[in-house]
């Protein structure tokens, strides 16, 4: 009785039906709360434990416009994985819970800050990327350079520039802890994971505002 | 082994959830039972032994989710008139006025062409929710996990605790009826919509 053509209409029209009347869901202070901060330099993916504790990551994402090279950023999701696999999967999206990351990394990219005072914690960092980054934050002031082998002399590995520069180069806490002011002994700016001309713009900001 | 970052799993899922939710919750409810569904997924989460079939693992919350606001409703000695839709969300309004101010829509809506355009659409479909949830529970479940989750007979049968032959059956029955209620929305409503 029923006609078969009908009925397969009907299941398809099940199929795709959205549903009325239901938000998305939302959830307490999660264990670790991410957002995505565009600034003058690249668009940057920033994590934190709960809705204010200390910053974990500050990652350059792949900009959506391919001219921009920026050979270490990478894509949301990888980023999120990144950080999943040191603190576990409980990770959710926290637009509203940055307002002092992206004000302090705001006002640095316009030259009206030199150093930052939100809490960071370095738990997606090896123990020697932490020597080495640590390092950095202790020698390399506002304005300064230092070269890959200096760092490694200063963490008592002479040996280490090429280590140093790897370790530089898993900085989970972009612009938050100076990386782009290590450069090659010949001043040549090497790498960034925003793109070399976000290294440039950088160092010319700090340069400037000295 | 390594879980995603729940966000991932938010995005991927929260409509399939939603339209679960709506086509299974009590009435009014389907907004409490979602997030029900979330915040248990989200508690349990980082326990889970395996990352394969999310998705799956989402909507057997969801469907439990459901059965505990229908179990818990049976319990609480509600009267009639709590029918109501929650005031904040404004396509609710819509909703619940879907089963009266859309009867027109009901008559096209059996129209097997403007059936299959309306698949197509995606604006809510109020008179399709409406006859949804005018099944009763056992059918609705069925046919709620086999078309709006897309889920094959075997899961289903998993779910309804039944054979896949007789889940079979359940479905393409839940499926006529459906097709009666769109077709003539004044056949007497079934016992667990008020």
């Amino acid at each position: 009785m029923t006609d078969p053509t009908d009925l397969a209409a009907l299941a398809a029209r099940l199929r795709s039906a959205p549903a009325p009347a239901v938000a998305p869901p939302t959830f307490p202070t999660p264990q670790i709360g991410y957002a995505v901060h565009d600034t003058s330099v690249g668009r940057l993916l920033l994590a934190r434990r709960g809705d204010d504790g200390p910053v974990i990551a500050s990652l350059y994402l792949k900009p959506t416009d391919e001219n921009h090279s920026a050979a270490g950023a990478s894509t949301e999701e990888a980023a999120l994985i990144r950080i999943a696999h040191n603190t576990g999967p409980r990770i959710l999206r926290r637009t509203a819970a940055f307002d002092d990351v992206r004000r302090e990394l705001d006002s640095y990219l316009s030259g009206a800050r030199r150093d930052f005072t939100v809490p960071l914690e370095l738990s997606l960092a090896t123990a020697y990327q932490r020597v080495v980054l640590q390092t950095l934050r202790r020698r390399v002031p506002y304005g300064a350079r230092a070269s890959y082998g200096a760092l490694a002399a200063w963490t008592d590995r002479p040996k280490a520039a090429r280590a140093v520069g790897t370790a530089l180069g898993a900085n989970p806490l972009c612009i938050l802890l100076p990386c782009h002011r290590v450069v090659g002994a010949s001043g040549a700016l090497t790498g960034y994971a925003g793109g070399l001309a976000a290294k440039e713009q950088l160092l010319g900001l700090e340069s400037r505002a000295r | 082994m390594s879980l995603p970052p729940f966000q991932l799993l938010v995005d991927a899922h929260w409509h399939d959830v939603a339209r679960l939710a709506a086509a299974l919750a009590p009435p009014g409810e389907a907004q409490d039972v979602s997030q029900q569904a979330w915040t248990q997924a989200y508690a349990a989460y980082p326990r889970l032994r395996t990352a394969d079939n999310l998705r799956s693992w989402l909507l057997t919350i969801t469907h439990r989710a459901a059965m505990d606001a229908h179990r818990a409703r049976a319990r609480r000695p509600s009267p009639v008139g709590t029918l109501t839709e929650p005031s904040a969300a404004p396509v609710s309004a819509h909703a619940s006025d879907g089963t009266r101010a859309a009867h027109p829509r009901i008559a096209t809506g059996s129209d097997p062409a403007l059936s299959a355009g309306s698949a197509l659409s995606a604006e809510a479909d109020p008179a399709l929710w409406a006859a949804v949830v005018a099944l009763p529970l056992r059918q609705r479940t069925a046919l709620a996990l086999r078309y709006i989750c897309d889920l094959d007979h075997a899961t289903v049968a998993d779910h309804l605790d039944t054979t896949p032959a007789a889940t079979r059956r359940l479905v393409s029955d839940a499926l006529a009826a459906l097709r009666v209620r769109l077709t003539d929305p004044s056949a007497p409503a079934s016992e667990d919509h008020s």
